[in-house]
């Protein structure tokens, strides 16, 4: 950061050594501010197809129920492995506190693998839910259904693709200000998406195997 | 060949008949003549330059403006269309078929594509310099946010004269709207439209409650800021909130028509209600996102125009947000009559008619504000008071419509449309007709003329009451909405007559305020101060139109109408002589706002017609502009401290 003014966003502040890196300029500061509202309206995106979910989940028009359709240990599986790949995602944010790039990286890598078992997982859930004639267009349950789990399924994969472009960015400068900005971004989306799928677990896959 | 011409000829709906072929006609010489100047005065590149790939938040609050104005007239002229064909008892100068379409797009039009880019462009106008600083937080997601509006915009005019226009009116409830019944792109455009524009909106959303709540020169503490920008941080919140669920209705449908999917049909489980409560849970919300920004600027120009602090700055403040609070509670007061039962509908009635209480402490206090002061009746505080008895009869009728059995009666009649017309158009409309008076030298540098601007108000206004107010009465006769002709013999014909004529004058007013801007850029008076009006607020501590930068140097607020207390002390914008300046870190232009945005568009014509290889070229561009986006680095510069001078010394503030 030069000494000149950062005037768009107000002026420069003296870096406070107990601020992690990712809030030392202004401009990152306000993008993480940003961020936190961008996901606060992906919530209330979540809500509406939770809702709509919730209205159409009896729907099934002499098609599959919930409780015929689900598969625990497939669902359970999914669960497991993005749980987990929360947590290695927060030691990701931990190593880069620390400022170990090559640790991050990894962390990354395994955040990135469990995500991808995650999706594998759902991918197949739904091959195979197809092939048994439990389509979108079968019922408004399973319309419903394929939607809010695709929606998350669908953000989960942009989060896979996202976080390939940082690890090149990760390479190529180090972590700085800007790129720890970045991880740290992407490490709250990969965070929300885990609290989303733990309503999905339960309002979709718990409750949809009991009634 | 043969089979070609005939899909053609369908699909440009050539066979439709002489108002297509007008349309045609007009399309293709405003483009060849917009392409002719553009070439014949070699001004690609200042567009380009300048306009396109701007992301000033001066330039692109001109360009929304330029736009709302541009939809108003074509909104208009669906409203006059429409006031044409009901002129009279069995008139057949619209079919059906058109009338529908022409309602639809009316609706959606003057909603979506001229409220909402008028009111975001106020913000954009105003906000960074009320609140004394350089940019919004974040300039370049704004100029995503512009231009994904503009190509919805475009996307959905586009339908009038290609495939046909969407005809299940502006809100497009199913099952009316599924493909059983209304095959074709027509409901396809506004799915798609709306949706795309709507995700510039929530962004719009996030970019101004950041830069409110993070970019606020210093002093200026949350109950100093000037009460424009209290409304746009309350309406940033209803956008948060609302608009996602917007999204979702409209993904929804367009998954049941593009997929078949059973969300909303009558057969395979569907659920139309579902529909129709998402789409008020945001449809309601919307109106106050719509007005609340015209009840703040209503406060500058009311508190500016008397040459007094506005009356009752608290109030002012929680009443908006007791709105803001209760907008989200009464979304149902749009279907009583689904028959919810007594119990759901006696809630919805009480908080409805709650809102009227946080309403009727605005009022007072504009009134209030006025009382002792000394009174400037410019076209800006015309327009201003116009909004106070005309929006009172709106909301009055509101709080009428919100009681629920006197509502099965009043439910989708006339008296609904002059009740919303008086809201939307007595309330928002003046609004936006009051802030361009306003704001239109701080825009331009140049002020509208004031005699011509009394001719448009009075024109508009009596017009408006003349082409309304009979409304209600044919809503007590039994006319229903949405209907395109009637017999002679109810009595309806007289009414609908008057109620054209005052139309017709509402157009003429409009003609007047095109002849005004036209007039005025030519001959009209330039503001050299920078404030013309003896103004409150920060942004006319600037010259007009302000620099690139806005402020040399970020003021400090010492309280409420910041510029005001400025000038009582004698106090200069750019602070005590000895504060040198320093380079100014600005963020770059970007023709990827731009380019991201066409390939939006594409995927929405993808969309609308099904052509999945459109869709995927267009889906994979925008992905392509967002991993560009991601490894972009350098994306500012500063301006150096010789051009602040020079700009400074220009504007003689040195």
């Amino acid at each position: 950061m030069s000494n000149a003014s950062t005037a768009v966003h107000g002026d420069h502040h003296p870096v406070d050594p107990n601020v992690p890196l990712e809030y030392h300029e202004e401009e990152n500061s306000l993008r993480i501010i940003g961020f936190w509202l961008f996901l606060g309206q992906d919530m209330i995106l979540f809500s509406s197809l939770f809702a709509t979910y919730i209205v159409m989940h009896g729907r099934v028009a002499g098609g599959p129920t919930s409780q015929q359709l689900f598969d625990v240990t497939g669902f359970t599986i999914e669960t497991i492995a993005l749980l987990f790949s929360s947590f290695t995602c927060g030691l990701a944010t931990y190593e880069m506190r620390r400022g170990h790039r090559n640790a991050v990286i990894g962390w990354i890598l395994v955040t990135l693998a469990l995500g991808l078992v995650f999706l594998g997982f759902e991918v197949s859930e739904f091959i195979h839910d197809v092939g048994l004639g439990a389509t979108l267009q079968r019922s408004g349950f399973l319309s419903a259904f394929y939607i809010l789990v695709g929606t998350h399924g669908s953000h989960v994969t942009v989060g896979v693709l996202w976080v390939m472009l940082l690890i090149f960015q990760l390479l190529r400068r180090g972590i700085t200000p800007v790129t720890a900005r970045k991880v740290f971004l992407w490490s709250i989306y990969w965070h929300f998406l885990d609290a989303v799928w733990i309503f999905i677990f339960t309002v979709v896959y718990l409750t949809g195997k009991v009634i | 060949m043969h089979g070609v011409v005939n899909w053609a000829v369908h699909f440009f709906m050539l066979d439709e008949g002489p108002l297509i072929w007008l349309s045609d006609f007009l399309i293709i010489c405003a483009s060849l003549g917009i392409v002719g100047v553009l070439t014949k005065f070699r001004l690609w590149k200042w567009l380009w330059d300048e306009w396109l790939t701007t992301v000033d938040h001066k330039k692109i609050g001109i360009m929304y403006m330029i736009a709302a104005i541009l939809m108003l007239f074509r909104g208009g002229t669906d409203g006059l269309l429409m006031r044409a064909q009901l002129a009279w008892p069995n008139m057949h100068f619209l079919s059906a078929d058109h009338y529908d379409q022409i309602f639809t797009t009316h609706g959606t039009i003057m909603i979506l594509f001229m409220a909402m880019p008028a009111i975001i462009g106020f913000f954009n106008v105003a906000v960074p310099l009320q609140i004394g600083c350089r940019d919004v937080a974040f300039p370049y997601l704004n100029a995503i946010s512009f231009w994904l509006f503009f190509f919805a915009a475009m996307l959905f005019n586009l339908s009038f004269v290609v495939g046909g226009s969407p005809d299940g009116g502006w809100t497009s409830y199913p099952p009316y709207v599924e493909n059983q019944f209304d095959p074709g792109p027509g409901e396809n455009y506004y799915l798609v439209a709306l949706s795309i524009s709507g995700i510039g909106t929530i962004a719009t959303g996030i970019n101004f409650l950041v830069t409110i709540l993070r970019m606020r020169a210093p002093g200026m503490t949350f109950m100093r800021m000037p009460m424009f920008t209290w409304s746009v941080f309350v309406t940033s919140v209803i956008i948060l909130f609302a608009f996602p669920v917007l999204t979702v209705a409209l993904g929804l449908l367009l998954i049941d028509r593009d997929f078949g999917s059973h969300f909303f049909t009558v057969d395979g489980g569907g659920a139309p209600m579902q529909y129709v409560n998402l789409f008020w849970f945001w449809g309601h919300p919307e109106v106050y996102i719509v007005i609340l920004p015209i009840f703040g600027l209503m406060s500058e120009v009311i508190s500016t125009f008397s040459h007094k602090r506005i009356f009752g700055y608290s109030a002012m403040v929680v009443s908006m947000v007791a709105i803001a609070i209760l907008s989200f509670v009464t979304w149902v007061h749009h279907f009583f009559t689904m028959g919810a039962g007594p119990g759901v509908n006696s809630f919805f009635g009480v908080s409805t008619m709650a809102i009227a209480i946080p309403t009727g402490v605005k009022v007072f206090n504009w009134i209030f504000t006025m009382h002792k002061g000394r009174l400037e009746f410019k076209s800006a505080m015309l327009w201003s008071l116009g909004v106070i008895p005309n929006f009172l009869i709106g909301g009055l009728t509101g709080v009428m419509l919100a009681v629920p059995p006197a509502d099965y009666q009043y439910h989708n009649s006339y008296f609904l449309i002059a009740h919303f017309h008086y809201t939307l158009i007595g309330g928002t409309v003046f609004g936006v007709f009051s802030g361009l008076y306003y704001w239109w030298p701080k825009m331009f540098g140049v002020l509208l003329n004031e005699k011509l601007g009394r001719w448009h108000f009075w024109t508009f206004m009596i017009g408006f009451n003349i082409c309304f107010f009979p409304q209600f009465f044919l809503g007590f006769m039994g006319m229903t909405r949405r209907m395109y002709t009637y017999p002679a013999g109810y009595g309806w014909g007289v009414v609908n007559l008057i109620s054209t004529i005052g139309a017709f004058l509402m157009g003429v007013g409009f003609i007047i305020f095109v002849y005004n801007v036209l007039w005025s850029a030519r001959y009209g008076e330039r503001d050299t101060t920078g404030d013309p009006w003896d103004g409150r607020t920060l942004e006319w501590a600037t010259t007009s139109p302000a620099p690139h930068y806005n402020f040399a140097i970020i003021p400090t607020v010492k309280g409420r109408d910041a510029w005001w207390l400025m000038k009582q002390s004698g106090e200069p914008i750019n602070g005590p002589k000895d504060v040198p300046f320093r380079p100014i870190h600005m963020p770059n232009n970007s023709g990827r706002p731009f380019i991201m945005s066409v390939f939006f568009f594409l995927m929405g014509a993808g969309f609308v017609f099904q052509w999945w290889i459109l869709a995927i070229i267009g889906f994979v561009g925008v992905l392509i502009c967002m991993a560009q986006r991601s490894f972009e680095y350098d994306d500012s510069h500063y301006i150096p401290v010789e051009e602040i001078e020079k700009t400074e010394a220009a504007a003689g503030r040195l």
